[in-house]
């Protein structure tokens, strides 16, 4: 929705708002579910499964229900429910098996959190340890283990999701566009290329955390660092059965979510332990362990490329297999491969294509959303192999990207035309290889050291994963000193989407940003329905909803100032905190005057209390087709890029990053600081996938890094010498004044990028994330020796 | 399993208080549930993530690890003591808001507390001993250069204006980071 005030100075649209949050935060009094405690609040803990795959055979839980203080002891037997949001596979406490280590088998609520934990080790568990599958290449082969045999009866989203009972597939996406062979045909020559990515976490700060009260009368009081409370509320509905006007949602300030808050998490077992525990409140807060182990992670990827190229280094057939590790649950997962597929090509213009999409159960970690939500995984290998392949063809890694960005009158992979005006890939590569000096003489370390230059370039681009019906809403509630409630259920874990709504609220109403209230907890009970605050789709949609809703504002005010400034409606202009007739500036009337209804001096009154409802609906999706894949997935594209350069130690695989640039086309810069600060903080982020984070199990399928220690995300120490933010604004039409979301977009390609610049530095090729010392020093060890053995042949 | 209680004193963001605690009591767990101070925050429990930082003596410690006994006799500074007497914000705040130094806002609180033990004891710190000083504090969100210039920008500020030091983190300054 563009704005009418597009056409004139803006006031807050784009200018430097500091964040609304701010001062709350700096002082310690943003309250988090962490800090609650309600009265007579029990304390959970759970107890979790040792075995990736097993059947549990008995369970005795006598001993702990004797520990003084407990209140509740749940074992899955007791609990049958599944809950899922795509894929309802997953019951809420283990029953008859379990499906990875770490799984929640059994909980209690107890008087204090000591005696809960002490109870949970006192239940007595046997197990009978069953074959585990822990690779989702095994998982495929006929004979492995079935991670789910009932994998038919689950419910799921009918028509976007395809299991194949009988097998470890939760989905299968394909993309089938143009001719294939002819493709092939047509190159001259022809690459097989395979990567991966290991499963990683969040590790947001604050771990998963909620406080559930199951009210005699059958009410259910929840509050949950959730990303999206209308979702818990419609997938706790669907679990127990409960009618949604009965379960209550609210969501204070939460510590960082990235995909990993999503969907539903510890709100039904919280709310059975309630049950049982005569229903006194019962918060449970996971612990960084289980953080880990327990609750689900990004899930690893294995991709098959194979790319038909001619001499020029234009793309005429790609051929892709991308394989999920899931995990043991696929519940969100399945739609990361989907999501992963639709754009699986990367931004590039690929007139033959085939991609096979497939997510595997295995008995892991289960996976989720997280942060570019499968682009991050699938464009490692799309922009390794670019760049594998222009070197092969002696070809510029920018000018092979360039011959094949998608442009205005290309297709994507599903079919959808490009347009002039949905956002420039290549202008952002052209800003970010020209801020590390692509192209120009490099300034390399002195020769005869250790440490060896190299730069890379990547492209990237992702749109909101959503279901085609994705909606949202915002009130605006004007108080009786003209200042203004603005109500919305996205939730703002650290984006700054509220400071960017305020922002436009302003603006469109014609107040300063001061006089915008953004109401900061989210409550099913009285901030209107969004469908989940993920995807970077918060600001577009929400934005465009506030819009609307600033509109119907201003048409209240001017229909009760038209009468009283005897002027048609028409010719009545909002601003300053006033409703004026245009061409004669003294007649008007100050919104205070009208907010609660206008009072004549007689007494009279006309008008009454403004509130404005605002909407929006995503336009124009479609279901893909289950064959082919083709259908229009996407409400908008955001596109970027990232070039590196760094240095590596050849003594110790060390990488140092000189300068890491990063552009984006955002359409339009709503708060400059913003945007700069989110794309820092999602580059090192994506830093932490390139070059440190990953799970390791041992041979049963036991983490072994469940820890900040022995899982290293980066630390102050960790970032690059220099970081450059780069804005490209192509203003996409109908977000609010052209803006497009970029909240996940900056950790996605950067481990193409740095593999890449490595890549250059040492000549040699990784194909395996992360790019961690021990790696990349091994590597330059096995060049080493092969050199030498070649030379002494 | 009711564990033997002490009654322990100390100076709260300048403030005497004496509270009742249990002997396995962390100081983060008194200071959430016997003072009602809920800007310290959790982030880990076991001394990994700099979340619950707070000033002992002026020192950032991870209040997770330290046993709430051990604060007896001491001075305890938090997030709710580093506004300046009149309420207003510290310089070290005001930065973190100006460079948006924050995002979630859950290692904030510890974030500015081992900047303001810092500053306590290097008014002037190079860029390298800023990244040293906040290498324990994780923050999945603000990517830290942000959190640095903040930091950078404050202790210019105050360094000019001769130091408000807030009360609570009044106390001798020791060396480097407690445990
Ligand atoms: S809570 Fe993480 S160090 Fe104390
Ligand atoms: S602001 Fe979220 S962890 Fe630092």
């Amino acid at each position: 929705m563009t704005s009418r005030a597009n056409d004139r100075e803006l006031r807050w649209v784009g200018r430097p708002v500091p964040r609304i949050d701010g001062e709350a935060k700096v002082r310690g009094c943003a309250t988090y579910v962490h800090d609650m405690a309600w009265p007579g609040m029990l304390f959970a803990r759970i107890k979790t499964s040792p075995h990736a795959s097993a059947r549990i055979v008995r369970v005795d839980t006598g001993e702990a229900e004797q520990v003084p203080g407990v209140r509740a002891v749940l074992v899955g037997a007791d609990l049958p429910y599944k809950v899922g949001l795509y894929m309802i596979d997953k019951s809420i406490l283990a029953r008859d098996v379990v499906r990875y280590c770490g799984e929640a088998v059994a909980a209690v609520a107890a008087e204090t959190e000591l005696a809960a934990e002490e109870a949970c080790e006192r239940i007595r568990i046997e197990y009978e340890p069953l074959p585990a599958v822990l690779d989702p290449v095994a998982a495929l082969a006929p004979d492995a283990p079935l991670v789910h045999p009932g994998l038919a009866e689950y419910g799921r989203m009918k028509g976007v999701f395809f299991p194949r009972p009988g097998t470890n597939v939760a989905h299968h996406q394909k993309i089938r566009k143009g001719d294939l062979l002819a493709g092939f045909r047509a190159a001259d020559r022809t690459f097989e290329h395979a990567f991966s990515n290991p499963p990683v976490q969040h590790a947001f700060l604050e771990t998963h955390t909620a406080i559930v009260q199951a009210l005699p009368d059958g009410r259910v009081e929840i509050v949950s660092s959730a990303q999206s409370p209308y979702t818990v509320r419609q997938l706790f509905s669907v679990c127990f059965g409960i009618p949604l006007s009965r379960i209550h949602v609210r969501v204070p300030y939460v510590g960082g979510g990235f995909g990993g808050k999503a969907g539903i998490h510890l709100e039904p077992l919280v709310y059975c332990l309630s049950r049982k525990a005569d229903g006194r409140p019962v918060k449970l807060t996971i612990s960084r362990e289980e953080a880990f182990h327990t609750m689900p992670s990004r899930q690893g990827l294995r991709s098959r490329i194979r790319t038909g190229v001619r001499n020029d280094g234009r793309i005429t057939a790609l051929e892709v297999e991308y394989l999920w590790d899931a995990g043991a649950y696929a519940d969100y997962g399945v739609n990361v491969g989907r999501a992963a597929a639709y754009s699986g090509a990367g931004p590039y213009d690929i007139p033959n294509c085939h991609i096979d999409s497939l997510v595997v159960y295995t008995n892991k970690t289960f996976g989720t959303a997280y942060r570019g939500f499968g682009h991050l995984e699938v464009l490692w290998g799309i922009e390794r192999n670019l760049d594998l392949i222009a070197r092969e063809l002696a070809l510029d890694p920018y000018a092979i990207r360039i011959g094949n960005c998608l442009r205005a009158g290309s297709t994507t992979i599903t079919g959808e035309e490009v347009t002039a005006n949905p956002g420039r890939p290549d202008l952002c590569l052209e800003a970010a290889a020209k801020a590390v000096g692509w192209g120009e003489p490099r300034s390399g370390p002195a020769p005869g050291g250790t440490r060896r230059r190299g730069r890379g370039l990547a492209l990237l681009h992702k749109a909101p994963a959503m279901p085609v019906f994705t909606s949202c809403s915002a009130i605006l509630k004007f108080n009786e000193d003209a200042s203004v409630d603005l109500l919305v259920s996205g939730v703002d874990y650290g984006q700054g989407t509220y400071t960017a709504l305020a922002q436009i609220a302003a603006e469109e109403l014609g107040l300063p940003v001061d006089r915008i209230h953004v109401v900061w907890e989210c409550d099913t009970d009285f901030t209107p329905y969004d469908w989940q605050t993920v995807a970077s789709r918060f600001a577009f949609m929400g934005g465009n909803a506030v819009i609307d809703a600033a509109r119907d504002c201003l048409a209240q005010l001017r229909a009760v100032a038209a009468q009283v400034l005897h002027a048609p409606e028409s010719e009545l202009v909002c601003a300053d905190g006033k409703v004026s007739v245009v061409h004669n500036p003294g007649s008007s009337l100050d919104y205070r005057r009208l907010v609660m209804g206008y009072t004549y001096p007689n007494g009279n009154s006309i008008g009454g209390p403004v509130i404005g409802r605002g909407r929006y609906i995503a336009q124009g999706l479609t279901h893909l087709d289950p064959e082919t894949g083709q259908g229009r997935p996407a409400l908008d594209w955001t596109y970027g890029a990232h070039a590196v350069e760094l240095e590596v130690d050849t003594a110790t695989g060390d990488i140092e990053i000189l300068h890491l640039a990063s552009a984006f086309d955002v359409g339009k810069t709503l708060n400059r600081q913003q945007v700069v600060t989110q794309i820092i903080g999602g580059v090192v982020q994506g830093i932490g996938s390139a070059v440190s984070e990953e799970f390791l199990f041992d041979a049963q399928g036991r983490f072994r890094n469940a820890g900040f220690v022995d899982y290293k995300i980066p630390t102050a120490k960790d970032i690059p010498r220099r970081m450059s933010q780069h804005i490209v604004e192509t203003p996409q039409l109908d977000g609010p004044y052209g803006a497009r979301g970029v909240a996940e977009h900056p950790m996605i390609s950067i481990p193409g990028a740095i593999g890449n610049a490595l890549a250059d530095a040492l000549g040699i090729d990784f194909f395996e994330l992360p790019l961690n010392p021990e790696r990349v020093y091994l590597a330059i060890k096995k060049a080493g020796r092969k050199k030498t053995t070649d030379e002494h042949r | 399993m009711e564990a033997t209680r002490r009654t322990i004193r100390l100076v709260v963001n300048g403030k005497p208080r004496s509270i009742e605690v249990a002997a396995h009591e962390t100081l983060l767990a008194a200071l959430k549930e016997r003072l009602y101070l809920t800007g310290a925050k959790e982030g880990c429990g076991v001394g990994e993530c700099g979340a619950c930082t707070v000033l002992l003596d002026g020192r950032a410690v991870n209040a997770c690890l330290v046993l709430a006994v051990e604060a007896d006799g001491r001075e305890l500074g938090t997030i709710e003591g580093e506004a300046r007497p009149d309420g207003s914000l510290s310089a070290l705040q005001r930065a973190f808001i100006d460079h948006a130094a924050l995002q979630c806002g859950f290692c904030t609180p510890g974030m500015v507390l081992s900047a303001r033990a810092l500053l306590r004891r290097n008014p002037r710190p190079s860029r390298e001993e800023i990244v040293e000083a906040i290498a324990g504090n994780l923050c999945r969100c603000t990517g830290y250069e942000p959190v640095i210039d903040a930091i950078a920008a404050a202790a210019e500020e105050e360094a000019a204006e001769g130091s408000v030091v807030p009360p609570a983190a009044s106390a001798g300054a020791g060396e480097g980071r407690g445990p």
